[in-house]
C-alpha cells in the first residue's frame, strides 16, 4: 500500500511541474502587465501538435521539441503583443478580455482546421520505458517532462534576476511609470513577456505530447489549470506558480488514490475554494512578487 | 347596430388570415408529404465521427458505407446523409432532429449509450424510427420509447453470456479469485460495471470483485488508477473502457509491471480495435474481451469480407463496422417490405422484421415488443498476434485460448 501512496506522490510531483511551467508562463505575463492570458491553454496545445508533428515527421522524442516550441512561441507571442496586444494594456479589462478570448478561438479554429477533432497519440517504444529507484518504477517519459520543465523555471528565474532585460522586467512589474521615465521601452518590455510566457506554454507542451494525447479541445482545461495554480500559488509569484503547480499535481493524484479517480478535478478545485477564502492573496502572493 | 360586433370582425379578419396561412402551408407541407411516400429512402446515420470516440465512429461508418454499396448493387438505393455528434452524448437529439429537419424518414445510430437515448427522444416526438448499430445501455429499450429498434446486445446480456463463456475457459492453473474492475464513468460504464457486479456474485464463478474503479471519461491519464488496482492484488482485471482508454490502462500497467492472470473486458469496446493492436504491438496480446462479433464461417459474412478487404485494405472489419453494416441490412429489408419511405410504414416494416441471413454472430434478426433483437451470440475474443480471434465458445472457437497471460517482461 505504501507503494501506491509513495508512487502517487511521485507522479503527481512530476505532473506537478509541467504544470507549474505552464502557470508560470501565465503568471508571467500577468506579473508584468496586468493582463490575463486567456489564450495560454491554446499555447499549450500548440505545443503539443509541434511535438507530436515533430515525431511523427522524425521520430524524435518530443523533448527534442523544446528549442522549437521556445523559439516558434516565443516569436508568436511577442508579435502578437507589439502590434495587436499593446495596445490593449491600458485599456479596460472587459475589452482586453474579449481580446484573449479572440486569440484562443482563433488558435482552437485554425488547429480544428489543420489537425481535424480528433485525438493524436504518441505511441513509440518509449512510451513505456521506466526507472527503477529503490523498489519503485518511475516513469521515464514523466521524469524527462519534470526535469525538463525544472530546468525551464530554473533559466527563466535566473534570466529574469540576474540580466539587464530581466531587470527592466522587474522595473515595468513594480513601477510602470517610473520604468518608463528611466528610458526602459515598455511596448518592447511587454511583447518580451507575453514571449517569454507562451514560449512557458509551449515547452510545457511539447513536454506534455508524449502524456496526453492532442486535440484541439484540450486548451480550456489547460488555462483553467493555469488559472487554478496561479491563484493557489499567488499571483505574480514565480515560487507561487511552482509550488501551486506541484500541490495541485499531487492533490489529483491523492484524491484519486484516497477518494475516487473520478473526483480528482474536485479536489483541485476544492483546493482553490479553501485558498481563495483563508488567504485570498495566494500562498505565496502576499511575500513575493515575480519579478518584483 | 348596423354593423357585426367588432370582436366578431376581428374573429373573421383572423380567420381568413389563418386559413389562408393554412393554405399556403399546406401547399407547402403537401407536396413534401408526396414526396416523403415516393423515391428513394432518406436515412439519417447519427455517429461520432470525430472526438474521442472517432475511431470506433469511422469503423461503424465504412461498414455502414459498405453495405449501403453492396445494397444499391441489388437495386435498394438509400440515401444516406451522416451525422456527427462530435463525441458528446448531449448533441445526439439536436443532431437527429436535423436530420428528421432534414427530410430522413428513419434514422441509425448512435453507438454511444448516451447519444443513443439522447436521439431516440427526438425520435420519439417525431415518430421516427430509430435503428440502434451499436449502444448497450439497458434504459435504451426500457424507457418506453416505441420507435426503437436494437440490433445489439443491452451490456447486462453481453455480460451474462460473458460469465457463461469465462466459466468454459477456467481451469487447473487459471482459477483467478479476485477481480478489479475498472470502468469509465459514462452512461455504458455504469451500465456495464452494474452488470458486472450484480451477475458475477450471483453467477457462481468463484471471483470476488475487491474494487471497482471509476474514471473519467474524458480522463488524459490513468496511472493513478492503475496503481490502485494493482494495490487491490487483484488476479483478474477487468477494464471496461472504449479504445483510447484501453490503452491508457496497457499502457500503465506495462509500465508499473502489474501482470495479474488475465485481463478480460467484459461487454467492452477498445482491445479488438485496430487503433488498440496498433498502438500497443505485442503488449496487446492475450487482453480477452466478450462482446457481440461477426460470424465468419457464413457464406453472407465471407462476401461482406472479401468486399471490405478491397475497400479498405488497412482497416480491421471488426465490431463496429458489422454493426454498422447489419444496421443497413435491417432498414434495407424494412424499405423494401414496406414499399414505402413513410416512417409509419418503415415503423410496421421493422416490428416484422425476421433476417435470417446475416453476418453477426446468433439466430435470426429480429425484434420483440421492446423492440430489442434477442438474438445475439456473445462469443469470447482474445488478442493473439495483434488480431481478435474467436475462443469460445468451443464450436466457434477459432484458436485456443492462451492463459494465464505472458508476463509484460516475458514478451518477445
Amino acid at each position: 500500500m505504501n507503494e501506491l501512496y509513495v508512487g502517487a506522490l511521485i507522479n503527481g510531483l512530476l505532473i506537478g511541474a509541467v504544470y507549474a511551467l505552464i502557470a508560470t508562463g501565465l503568471n508571467l505575463i500577468f506579473g508584468v502587465m496586468r493582463v490575463v492570458n486567456f489564450a495560454h491553454g491554446e499555447m499549450v496545445v500548440i505545443g503539443m501538435y509541434m511535438g507530436y508533428g515533430l515525431w511523427r515527421l522524425t521520430g524524435w522524442p518530443p523533448i527534442a521539441t523544446i528549442p522549437f516550441a521556445l523559439i516558434g512561441l516565443f516569436a508568436m507571442g511577442y508579435g502578437f503583443q507589439r502590434w495587436i496586444g499593446n495596445a490593449f494594456v491600458a485599456r479596460p479589462q472587459h475589452v482586453q478580455f474579449v481580446l484573449y478570448i479572440g486569440l484562443a478561438l482563433v488558435i482552437t479554429g485554425v488547429h480544428a482546421v489543420i489537425f481535424g477533432p480528433d485525438p493524436m497519440g504518441i505511441q513509440s517504444a518509449a512510451s513505456f520505458d521506466v526507472y527503477r529507484v529503490a523498489g519503485l518504477r518511475i516513469d521515464a517519459t514523466r521524469l524527462h517532462a519534470a526535469l525538463a520543465a525544472c530546468v525551464l523555471i530554473a533559466l527563466l528565474w535566473a534570466w529574469l534576476r540576474f540580466s539587464l532585460t530581466g531587470k527592466a522586467l522587474h522595473a515595468a512589474a513594480d513601477n510602470l511609470l517610473g520604468a518608463r521615465a528611466i528610458g526602459i521601452r515598455t511596448n518592447h518590455i511587454f511583447a518580451l513577456a507575453m514571449g517569454m510566457g507562451a514560449a512557458c506554454a509551449g515547452a510545457a507542451g511539447a513536454l506534455l505530447a508524449p502524456l496526453y494525447d492532442t486535440q484541439p479541445y484540450l486548451a480550456s482545461e489547460f488555462t483553467l489549470l493555469a488559472f487554478i495554480i496561479v491563484i493557489v500559488g499567488g499571483l505574480a509569484s514565480l515560487p507561487g506558480a511552482l509550488l501551486g503547480g506541484v500541490l495541485v499535481g499531487v492533490a489529483e493524484a491523492f484524491a484519486a488514490v484516497v477518494i475516487e479517480p473520478s473526483a480528482k478535478s474536485l479536489f483541485s478545485y476544492g483546493l482553490l475554494i479553501i485558498v481563495l477564502v483563508l488567504m485570498p492573496q495566494g500562498l505565496l502572493g502576499g511575500r513575493q512578487g515575480a519579478g518584483r | 347596430m348596423t354593423g357585426k360586433h367588432p370582436s366578431l370582425r376581428s374573429d373573421r379578419r383572423r380567420l381568413m388570415k389563418w386559413a389562408g396561412a393554412s393554405a399556403a402551408l399546406g401547399s407547402l407541407s403537401f407536396p413534401a408529404l408526396v414526396r416523403a411516400q415516393s423515391g428513394p429512402l432518406k436515412v439519417g446515420v447519427i455517429l461520432p465521427l470525430s472526438g474521442v470516440l472517432s475511431f470506433p465512429g469511422i469503423a461503424t461508418r465504412r461498414g455502414t458505407e459498405l453495405a449501403v454499396k453492396m445494397f444499391a448493387e441489388q437495386g435498394v438505393t438509400l440515401d444516406v446523409t451522416y451525422a456527427d455528434y462530435e463525441s458528446k452524448p448531449e448533441n445526439g437529439r439536436v443532431v437527429a432532429e436535423r436530420l428528421i429537419r432534414d427530410g430522413c424518414t428513419i434514422l441509425i445510430g448512435a453507438w454511444d449509450s448516451g447519444a443513443t437515448i439522447s436521439a431516440a427522444q427526438a425520435c420519439e416526438a417525431a415518430k421516427v424510427p430509430l435503428v440502434v448499430n451499436v449502444g448497450s445501455a439497458r434504459q435504451i429499450t426500457e424507457q418506453g420509447f416505441t420507435q426503437v429498434f436494437r440490433n445489439f446486445s443491452p451490456s447486462d446480456d453481453i455480460v451474462a453470456h460473458g460469465v457463461q463463456r469465462f466459466k468454459e475457459i477456467l481451469r487447473p492453473g487459471f482459477e483467478p479469485k479476485t477481480a478489479v474492475v475498472l470502468h469509465v464513468n459514462d452512461t455504458f460504464g455504469q451500465a456495464t460495471s452494474g452488470a458486472v457486479k450484480a451477475l458475477w456474485e450471483k453467477s457462481g464463478m468463484g471471483i470476488r470483485i475487491v474494487d471497482m474503479i471509476s474514471y473519467d471519461a474524458r480522463a488524459r491519464d490513468l496511472s493513478v488508477e492503475v496503481a490502485k488496482a494493482k494495490a487491490s492484488g487483484a488476479d483478474l482485471v477487468a477494464p471496461i473502457t472504449r479504445v483510447n482508454d484501453a490503452i491508457l490502462i496497457v499502457r500503465e500497467m506495462v509500465k508499473q509491471d502489474y501482470n495479474p492472470m488475465a485481463i478480460y473486458g467484459p461487454s467492452s469496446p477498445g482491445p479488438y480495435e485496430k487503433a488498440f493492436t496498433d498502438a500497443m504491438g505485442k503488449y496487446a496480446n492475450d487482453y480477452l474481451v466478450s462482446v457481440p462479433w461477426y460470424d465468419a464461417s457464413r457464406a453472407l459474412t465471407k462476401r461482406v469480407l472479401d468486399r471490405w478487404s478491397k475497400a479498405y485494405p488497412d482497416g480491421r472489419f471488426e465490431l463496429n463496422s458489422g454493426f454498422g453494416w447489419e444496421s443497413i441490412q435491417v432498414v434495407a429489408d424494412a424499405f423494401q417490405r414496406a414499399k414505402s419511405n413513410r416512417s409509419a410504414d418503415l415503423h410496421e416494416a421493422l416490428r416484422q422484421t425476421h433476417i435470417n441471413d446475416h453476418i453477426m454472430a446468433g439466430g435470426p434478426i429480429v425484434f420483440d415488443g421492446k423492440g430489442q433483437n434477442p438474438n445475439i451470440g456473445i462469443p469470447l475474443l482474445q488478442v493473439q498476434n495483434q488480431e481478435p480471434v474467436v475462443v469460445g465458445p468451443k464450436d466457434a472457437a477459432q484458436a485456443a485460448v492462451k492463459l494465464p497471460m505472458t508476463r509484460w517482461s516475458e514478451r518477445a
